[in-house]
């Protein structure tokens, strides 16, 4: 068993079954990617694992804990950790606490009320390195939300991987970026996920046959493949459904 | 007893569809703006100052009909001048705006009228009882506030269901982020329910200025209770501000009007207490006593137990 | 390091400050404003503990402070029976800790949400409570309120805080002490995590934190100083009534810390010196200060969404860039016939509601019935307003050629 399984998630939406009938193996250390048409369920999908909605019926495993009826900060404590598609930082600090905020749980300060972060020399080296990784040292004192597009995106990679999670999910990770723009954070994801496990949802399949060493279809709410990159490519169904105008092109 | 409930029944109507007149408009503007117009009252009140002021040279009628209008252009220009303004500082800083012009209102109130009381009354030709029940009168203003009342709500409601601006208004609450993809003037409309919800504002103060007393604190008196009905009935919902409002004139006519208390149900239960005892005040509360607090400790259970309201659909 | 020691300087002038005020004014009316002053600094911070730093919107802070000030009446009324025995230097704690009782059982229920849902919460509360209040007269003392007399109880090294300077300086000590805990709040992970959960709170919970956990643990601190606050109220006063918990003293801080600023720590200071001085100045000269006071609410939030310390943070730009003086000659432009057409706008105000005939204002003596006096004051003030207007390009162009330098576009 890998460190992420899925078995037989449903997900409804009052009459609308948006999932139905999920099951998939994530193995330790994997570069995973879901595509699929929009309306697919992609992002409902990590909603369920990451625990911002509930399952419907069946049930999720991480590392061997049952994840499906936890909340997002229990399943968040157990080292997964995810990006959204919509930038979503804290707009009003900078990029500094932004990220320190980010390592705060997993360096173990809870809710602490008795210590002093800036005398905290450990955390606040950590959040350096990080803000190195992600390429923002520079604007390590610029509030959050008003740093340039690309830059929030890399902001919210930080935040996501900063906390050192074993499994990191990326929702559109280089969406409306430039091609430019695009190739700079393929190579940042590529460096800061080294060694852990990767689930992305992606839309440009450059990226997607790039980086993933499986890919999963998701067609209406069911996968109706999952498997490696060449033999997605070639899979007959999988061109019918998704792939074909982006096949012709590629 | 037949008489009290009676009596409390009516009265708990009239204020109950008073509330309602408050209510709906603070709704409406709530669901399509998302701003809990924290001066929706101080509007009501300003409603009941200019009626008294037209209806000492004019007569009330014409403070029934200018009035309210005076009070809606007055309420679209607090929108377009103030509010549209500060919108993008937030919601906070929206309902903050509105706190503010709350209190601002009400010392512009103070300044121009006084802080006395009005003597305003209600038009003479209504000065009769309407009916007389075991020996008590109904008067006939009171029948013609449930009057115009119904015929607010009625309008209202054909208003809302049967013409374009209807709709598009239905739409807006139901799907507050896609009226404006339609092509809709978003803030034309905006401010025109604005208008028109401190004008329904307005008439209830015209209306029940006579009753309630016209004075710089008659505001307060209401507006936290037009608050605590759309909550309760639910943020956005009219339907649920209508039975909430019904709901809270009645509950609170009738506790006024019972004479049951603390020491009825512990008689009740057969314990008694010693009159020096820490808690006496706990032990001799009545029901009327606590009329003025049942709308807030209503609200607090229901926001703790169904945040939405009794038919609200939306969260925040 | 430099930047600690500039730190600790800035604490130890705020501190000299506080100590050394009633050296320069000792008149007894000055020393009760700044006992108002402490008070009303303690608990316009603890209200942006709330609003400023958790984006929780409160409207009902006052319970707090209320029920801290009455239970501290209840703890002196104690001491004077004899029931207990400690100093009284120790009463604004007894406040605080019943602040924060009091917080922790409110707050367990009304933290879930923040936005609307705990903003009616807290006034539904605030409504429930002071209206019990006037119920269960024996705890509340009805309209009269409860009084106690704090020089009873052990003399604190021999001072038994009989003069109201005594109280400011255990009210000085203790606004420092307040002060420093909150500010020190701000920097641990809890204090960084409330500015987190109002940013963010979903994002906040992708990174291990409970939201609610986080709003609550802001909650029962704020709780806390609010009830220190109502403690010292009841040091300075001996007495406290139902008014002090009641929605008119919550929105009092509110708008202290909103003309003040919520974003900045020092924002509510300034808050809370610059209403308590309008309130015990203005009050004197006019009973219209309130009109005043909400006139300069409503332009507070209109025009400055970041109050006073926001406007006064804006210039560090230029400062740093050593551009403020280009800026002065423009300010005095604007600011000279802004001035005239205040004052002239006052004069329009007070004269229309003067009970004499003659109305003296600024060495002048105005005639309510002369329309002449009516048409100079009245194009004194459009000619001001126009002049104001005319001046803002070159306020703003000013500004501009502050804030920028040569080269600076791109950046």
């Amino acid at each position: 068993m890998g460190i992420l399984t899925l078995t037989a998630v449903h997900k409804n939406f009052g009459e609308t079954e948006i999932i139905r009938g999920v099951s998939l193996d994530i193995e330790q250390g994997e570069k995973h990617a879901i595509i699929g048409p929009n309306g697919a369920g992609k992002s409902t999908l990590f909603h369920l694992i990451s625990g911002l909605h509930r399952v419907t019926t069946g049930t999720i495993t991480f590392k061997q804990n049952e994840i499906q009826n936890k909340t997002p900060y229990e399943v968040s404590r157990l080292g997964l950790t995810r990006s959204f598609q919509v930038t979503n930082i804290f707009a009003r600090m900078n990029v500094f606490e932004n990220v320190r905020c980010a390592l705060l749980w997993s360096s173990g300060y809870r809710y602490s009320f008795w210590h002093l972060l800036g005398s905290q020399g450990e955390i606040n080296d950590r959040a350096m390195e990080v803000l190195d990784q992600i390429g923002l040292k520079n604007k390590a004192l610029f509030p959050a939300g008003e740093l340039a597009y690309a830059q929030q995106r890399a902001l919210e990679l930080g935040i996501a991987i900063a906390g050192g999670a074993e499994l990191i999910m990326l929702d559109e990770p280089v969406a409306g970026m430039s091609h430019s723009e695009a190739s700079n954070a393929v190579d940042l994801i590529r460096r800061v996920t080294a060694g852990k496990t990767l689930i992305m949802v992606e839309h440009d399949m450059n990226i997607v046959f790039d980086l993933a060493d499986r890919i999963s279809v998701l067609v209406y709410g069911e996968i109706i493949a999952s498997d490696k990159p060449e033999n997605i490519r070639a899979n007959s169904r999988v061109q019918e459904a998704y792939l074909g105008e982006v096949g012709s092109n590629a | 007893m037949l008489e009290v409930f009676i009596f409390a029944t009516l009265n708990g109507l009239v204020t109950g569809l008073l509330l309602f007149m408050l209510a709906s408009g603070l709704t409406l503007i709530f669901s399509m703006m998302g701003v809990l117009n924290f001066a929706h009252a101080s509007f009501y009140m300003l409603g009941a100052y200019f009626a008294y002021s037209i209806s000492l040279t004019m007569g009330f009628w014409l403070g029934l009909i200018f009035a309210p209008l005076i009070v809606g252009v007055l309420g679209a220009m607090v929108e377009r001048y103030g509010l549209r303004r500060v919108h993008k500082s937030g919601h906070v800083a929206e309902l903050v705006f509105t706190f503010g012009a709350a209190f601002l209102i009400e010392e512009s109130i103070q300044f121009f009228w006084g802080p006395a009381t009005k003597n305003y009354r209600s038009p003479d030709i209504l000065d009769f009882p309407l009916f007389t029940l075991f020996g008590q009168e109904f008067s006939a203003y009171r029948g013609f506030m449930i009057f115009i009342s119904m015929a607010i709500f009625i309008v209202l409601f054909r208003v809302l269901t049967h013409s374009r601006i209807g709709i598009i208004i239905q739409a807006a609450i139901t799907h507050p982020h896609t009226v404006a993809n339609l092509g809709h003037n978003v803030p034309l409309i905006f401010m025109g329910v604005f208008g028109v919800g401190t004008a329904l504002a307005g008439l209830a103060g015209v209306i029940a200025g006579p009753v309630l007393t016209t004075f710089p604190g008659m505001a307060a008196v209401l507006g936290s209770i037009v608050f605590v009905i759309v909550v309760i009935g639910g943020l956005g919902s009219l339907a649920g501000a209508f039975i909430a409002s019904l709901l809270i004139g009645l509950l609170q006519s009738y506790a006024i009007a019972s004479s049951v208390g603390m020491p009825d149900l512990l008689d009740l239960l057969g314990v008694s207490f010693e009159a020096d005892h820490p808690l006496n005040d706990l032990w001799t509360v009545t029901l009327p006593q606590i009329a003025p607090i049942l709308p807030f400790l209503l609200l607090v259970l229901v926001l703790i137990f169904r945040p939405t309201g009794l038919l609200g659909k939306r969260e925040e | 390091m430099m930047a600690s020691i500039a730190k600790l300087s800035l604490w130890a002038g705020y501190l000299l400050v506080l100590l050394a005020l009633p050296q320069f004014f000792d008149s007894i009316l000055s020393i009760s404003i700044f006992n108002q002053m402490a008070i009303a600094i303690i608990f316009a911070l603890s209200y942006n503990m709330l609003l400023g730093q958790g984006g929780m919107l409160s409207f009902g802070h006052a319970v707090y402070f209320g029920l801290g000030g009455f239970l501290a009446v209840h703890t002196l009324i104690l001491i004077e029976n004899g029931s207990v025995y400690f100093s009284i230097i120790f009463i604004p704690l007894v406040g605080g800790i019943f602040g924060l009782l009091a917080a922790i059982f409110i707050g367990s229920f009304s933290t879930r949400k923040a936005g609307t849902v705990f903003a009616m919460i807290s006034l539904g509360i605030g409504e429930l409570i002071a209206a019990s209040s006037l119920i269960f007269v024996s705890f509340f003392g009805g309209e009269a309120g409860v009084s106690g007399d704090r020089t009873f109880g052990p003399l604190f090294f021999g001072v038994d805080f009989a003069q109201d300077l005594e109280i400011y300086y255990l009210a000085a000590i203790w606004v420092f002490i307040a002060t420093v805990f909150m500010y020190l709040f701000t920097q641990t992970p809890a204090g960084r995590m409330a500015n987190a959960v109002r940013d963010n709170p979903e994002r906040a919970e992708f990174i291990g934190y409970s939201a609610r956990r986080v709003r609550f643990i802001s909650f029962c601190a704020s709780g806390l100083f609010a009830g220190i606050a109502g403690g010292l109220f009841a040091l300075n006063y001996e007495f406290i009534t139902e008014e002090n918990l009641n929605a008119a003293t919550s929105g009092r801080v509110l708008l202290m810390a909103y003309i003040g600023g919520l974003g900045y720590f020092i924002g509510p200071i300034i808050g809370a010196v610059v209403l308590t001085l309008m309130n015990s100045l203005l009050s004197n000269y006019s009973e219209l200060w309130l009109l005043y006071l909400g006139v300069l609410f409503l332009l507070t939030v209109m025009f400055l969404p970041r109050g006073f310390a926001g406007l006064i943070m804006m210039h560090q730009v230029a400062w740093l860039r050593g551009t403020l003086r280009r800026l002065a000659l423009p300010y005095l432009i604007t600011g000279i016939p802004a001035f005239i057409f205040i004052l002239a706008s006052i004069a329009m105000i007070e004269l229309s509601h003067t009970d004499g005939e003659v109305f003296h204002y600024l060495g002048v003596s105005l005639e309510r019935g002369s329309s002449i006096d009516w048409m100079l004051i009245g194009g004194i003030a459009i000619a001001a307003f126009l002049a104001t207007r005319k001046s803002l390009q070159q306020l703003k162009d000013a500004w501009e050629d502050a804030n920028t330098l040569p080269g600076d576009e791109d950046s």
